[in-house]
């Protein structure tokens, strides 16, 4: 990212160096916690500078984060974050631009500037923080949380079907699409600088435990014992195995994921892995892999090259402005046609 | 110019007869080019060097069916060697394609004026579809004017035979044959229009060549057929010295966006979702990519207003335009913008509403939701231009202010505006005062503080990438001085009081309100934004007659103007003419407690001069 530097006449910034003075009010216990801590473990290692790091967000728990950071931040209206983070990045691609989100705002009120921010490929990192519920407003359900789930506002369950995040975000042709989960502390960190050097948009579902109105909800990923056989980790140019010892994989059998005994099919036949694929439908069919019928994949989906809308923008201007030459402004007030009163 | 015929030297000129102003309209379906051909018109009578006022009147729809009511289109100026305000109350000449155009226009055309028909679109089918149960050319429908039927179709085919076109294609070039006849009806030179046709029809030249002959011809028609026994001439207008060029509204506010960024020092991003009537903006800004001005064309109107706050919170100059329907919209966002106290313009140009409304048609019904319109108390300034040409220095004006005091600016343009063209003595950028925008920085302090105000009560405007001014803005309400969120109950008062002290100070000095007339008398007529024109020819012609009128219109609507009450209650009577149900007449009322009275319209048309005079009279007269 053009924003980070490491000059060495400019002091090497710490962690704590990027928290503001705010007093951090999640609850204790939530997920964001671990979040906040990883990007700034990642901001200080890549070399960022606060003053060129903005934080944007819409409305939620997760929108809380710009507070908490010793950068620029503005916390935004319900769902548009998208909307001032592209403002913000074409008036300055220098910038390095952060958007803090949750599935509630930016899946449902937001849904609308989340595919259209990643269609344009804007230079921003993208964090959904996932816990399937509407934290800030008390526990209704969200478009992620699962059909018949009993909340607040669905006491019967909910008769919607939950979206899958990163489905979205391919669907709308994203350059970076990426899961971690918030208490996978090491690997979370690895998505976040992933995702920060990736220059264009940088899409990344983090799974975000809601301890007080959703706990649990990704036990099956978190919990000591189940993870190895529910959690895939994705590596460019590797088999997708996963369990103990590595004893399962996945192979494509009728266009169609199967889960394979490592041993029985032999390593040639499972699935590898390729990030920069230029077409997504692998990345997609990943993306609908579910627990239970399906280990879930984390890491990094997709990543490919592609110009940037913003800097297309400014190259745009300089294109016209360089055909133009010296340009006289008063004739561009005149327009084509004048004439004069004696 | 000569006319394309070989014996033009058997034709005798005919005589020429002087007048000091015309109105004429040309109306036909929505395909029959009628906006190009009225466009052209007032170009070239602009360039010849009249002053003159139009008003383009089209349907929703880009082509309705053919030969209906509902297709039709119009297009309407007033020429004039006088100094005039409105394209006109009657039309003196109609031009109708069809007869669909002449029914709904022929209401409008004074008695003994004239109408040129295109005979041959009379045919049995059309005439019903017009509604006409007979012939209209054949009984005393038109008894009262002055006709000419010209075959226009068939003499326009016959102009461009052998040129290889399509019918289609010789179709589309009546436009430009009746375009010639009123050119040499009024004595206007051909020129303009043939360096236009050559220019935009470059790449095809035997289109190019069509529409030069359909023009030439029609010209030439008008010079050699029998039926016109005399033809006109409109003098030069007496307008001031100075180079001027022809503007519309939306042209105007284009081009002010572009120069306040010039006037600013600061990048222009305008920021649009396209709706009617204010598309013609993004399109205008998005040519001119030259001056360094950026466009962006959201994914909605949430988008466009969420763009242009961002760009503005990284010290461009935040722009958006829309219509009535796109302000509902980005009503939260503005909230945001207020709460966050950014710098941002807003044009909205007002259409006929509730709801989609009439999108084509021009209404003044947007001034509450400008001023009123977002949850809790959230001040906006607002400004309204009052002439196509005027929506320039409003535009940079709302600029100056948004930067000054570091707020929301509304302009309430709209469609009559918009869509209107007029002769502008334009100015140099240099003759234009620079906008000044107050540095930011860390006074001192510790931490830098957001929300520390300066003598205008305005906070300082902090860019990302500088060093130590890092900082947290939003929607929360906001701790005074220090910018952190705060839920105390004292604060949240002071702030609430704070923000509206800061934009009732938002005075646009010396440009607040165009006075004309005594500073007391019996009737006082208080308008804002388009109806100017309509207004100030009214209360001429009052005065003139001995009347005791006079005229203030607003340019500033929010804040209103300084002492307007005291120079109200110098009057017996407060007319407030709007086309509305009466928004600003109620807003005085409650300022002020003036008894002012409404003088309303809402029907998709501006006044006209004879509405406002008709007011007038009535509250002369009424006790």
């Amino acid at each position: 990212m053009s924003a980070n530097t490491k000059a060495a006449d400019v002091p090497v910034l710490q962690p704590k160096d990027f928290a503001s003075d705010q007093d951090v009010r999640w609850c204790p216990g939530c997920g964001d916690y671990s979040i906040l801590a990883q990007v700034k473990k990642v901001l200080a290692k890549i070399g960022a500078r606060p003053e060129k790091t903005v934080f944007i967000s819409g409305i939620g728990c997760s929108s809380r984060f710009p507070y908490y950071m010793n950068t620029y931040g503005f916390h935004s209206i319900h769902g548009r974050a998208p909307t001032f983070a592209t403002g913000v990045k074409v008036a300055n691609p220098e910038l390095s631009v952060w958007i803090a989100t949750g599935d509630g705002d930016g899946l449902s009120i937001g849904g609308n500037h989340l595919m259209h921010v990643i269609r344009r490929n804007v230079d921003v990192n993208i964090l959904l923080f996932n816990n399937r519920i509407y934290g800030l407003t008390k526990g209704q359900y969200s478009p992620t949380s699962e059909h018949g789930k009993k909340t607040k506002s669905s006491p019967m369950g909910t008769v919607e079907w939950p979206v899958r995040p990163l489905s979205i975000a391919l669907g709308a042709e994203a350059t970076f699409a990426a899961r971690a989960i918030d208490v996978d502390v090491k690997h979370l960190e690895y998505v976040l600088e992933r995702a920060a050097t990736h220059r264009g948009t940088s899409f990344v579902e983090i799974y975000q435990n809601c301890n007080i109105f959703n706990d649990g909800a990704y036990g099956y990923a978190t919990d000591r014992t189940a993870k190895p056989d529910n959690v895939i980790y994705l590596e460019h140019g590797k088999p997708l195995t996963f369990g103990r010892d590595a004893a399962k994989g996945i192979r494509l059998h009728n266009l169609r994921p199967e889960v394979v005994n490592v041993e029985e099919v032999g390593p040639d036949d499972l699935l590898i892995h390729d990030e920069q694929a230029r077409e997504p439908s692998l990345a997609y069919m990943l993306s609908r892999m579910r627990y239970p019928e399906f280990p879930e994949p984390v890491g990094v989906f997709r990543c490919v090259d592609a110009p940037c809308f913003d800097t297309q923008v400014r190259d745009q201007v300089r294109e016209a402005q360089a055909k133009a030459g010296d340009l006289d402004f008063d004739s561009i007030i005149a327009g084509p046609e004048t004439w004069t009163v004696a | 110019m000569s006319p394309p015929t070989d014996n033009a030297f058997a034709v005798a000129p005919k005589p020429l007869d002087n007048i000091e102003a015309v109105t004429i309209r040309f109306a036909g379906d929505s395909g029959d080019g009628m906006q190009l051909a009225g466009t052209q018109f007032s170009d070239t009578s602009a360039l010849v060097g009249n002053d003159i006022a139009t008003l383009p009147d089209f349907p929703a729809e880009i082509r309705a069916p053919a030969g209906t009511l509902a297709g039709v289109s119009g297009y309407q100026i007033q020429f004039s060697s006088q100094d005039i305000f409105t394209p006109g109350d009657a039309v003196d000449t109609l031009i109708a394609m069809n007869p669909a155009a002449l029914r709904v226009n022929v209401n409008d055309l004074r008695p003994g004026g004239i109408v040129i028909v295109n005979e041959d679109a009379f045919v049995e089918k059309d005439i019903r579809k017009a509604g006409f149960s007979a012939n209209p050319l054949e009984d005393d429908t038109l008894a009262r004017f002055t006709v000419h039927r010209v075959k226009i179709n068939s003499m326009t085919e016959k102009a461009v035979e052998g040129l290889g076109l399509s019918n289609r294609e010789a179709g589309r070039c009546k436009n430009m044959f009746a375009l010639g006849l009123v050119y040499w009806l009024y004595d206007r030179p051909l020129d303009a229009t043939l360096n236009f046709i050559a220019a935009k029809f470059a790449k095809v030249p035997n289109v190019a060549k069509a529409n030069t002959r359909a023009l030439k011809a029609g010209h030439a028609f008008g010079e050699t057929a029998e039926m016109f026994a005399s033809h006109y001439h409109v003098d030069k207008a007496r307008l001031a010295p100075g180079t001027y060029r022809k503007i519309t509204g939306n042209e105007a506010a284009a081009l002010g966006l572009i120069t306040a960024s010039r006037l600013a020092g600061r990048d222009l991003l305008y920021a649009s979702y396209p709706i009617t009537p204010a598309s013609d903006i993004l399109h205008e800004i998005s040519r001119l990519k030259k001056t360094g001005a950026m466009t962006f064309q959201a994914e909605d109107e949430i988008a466009a207003v969420g763009a242009a706050i961002g760009a503005s919170f990284a010290g461009l100059l935040g722009a958006t335009g829309t219509s009535g329907p796109g302000v509902a919209l980005k009503s939260e966002a503005i909230g945001l913008a207020v709460m966050t106290e950014l710098p941002l313009v807003i044009v909205d140009v007002q259409r006929g509403g509730p709801s989609t409304g009439l999108p084509t048609k021009t209404e003044q019904a947007d001034l509450f939701q400008a001023v009123f319109g977002r949850n809790s108390e959230c001040p906006v300034v607002v400004l309204a231009p009052c002439t196509p040409a005027d929506c320039f220095q409003t535009v940079i004006d709302a600029f100056r202010l948004a930067v000054r005091y570091m707020t929301p600016v509304m302009v309430l343009s709209d469609g009559y505006l918009a869509n209107g063209a007029e002769p502008w003595r334009f100015p140099k950028l240099a003759d234009l005062e620079p906008i000044r925008i107050p540095a930011a920085g860390q006074n001192g302090h510790e931490h830098f503080l957001p929300y520390e105000r300066n003598a205008d009560l305005s906070r300082p405007w902090a860019l990302p990438g500088t060093p130590g001014l890092e900082h947290r803005i939003g929607g929360l309400e906001k701790e005074d001085v220090t910018g952190n969120v705060s839920y105390d109950p004292a604060n949240h008062e002071h702030m609430v009081r704070l923000r509206a002290e800061k934009v009732s100070r938002a005075h646009i000095e010396g440009r607040e309100l165009i006075w004309y007339g005594d500073d007391s008398g019996d009737l006082l007529l208080v308008g804002w934004g388009s109806t100017y024109g309509a207004i100030a020819a009214s209360v001429r012609r009052a005065r003139k007659k001995g009347l005791k009128v006079s005229h203030c219109h607003l340019r500033g609507l929010n804040p209103l103007p300084a002492g307007l009450g005291e120079k109200m209650k110098k009057f017996r009577k407060v007319l407030v003419p709007e086309l509305n149900l009466g928004q600003l007449c109620l807003i005085l009322r409650a300022r002020f407690l003036v008894d002012a009275r409404e003088l309303s319209k809402v029907q998709g048309q501006p006044f006209t001069i004879s509405d406002i005079t008709s007011g007038i009279d009535a509250a002369l007269e009424e006790k």
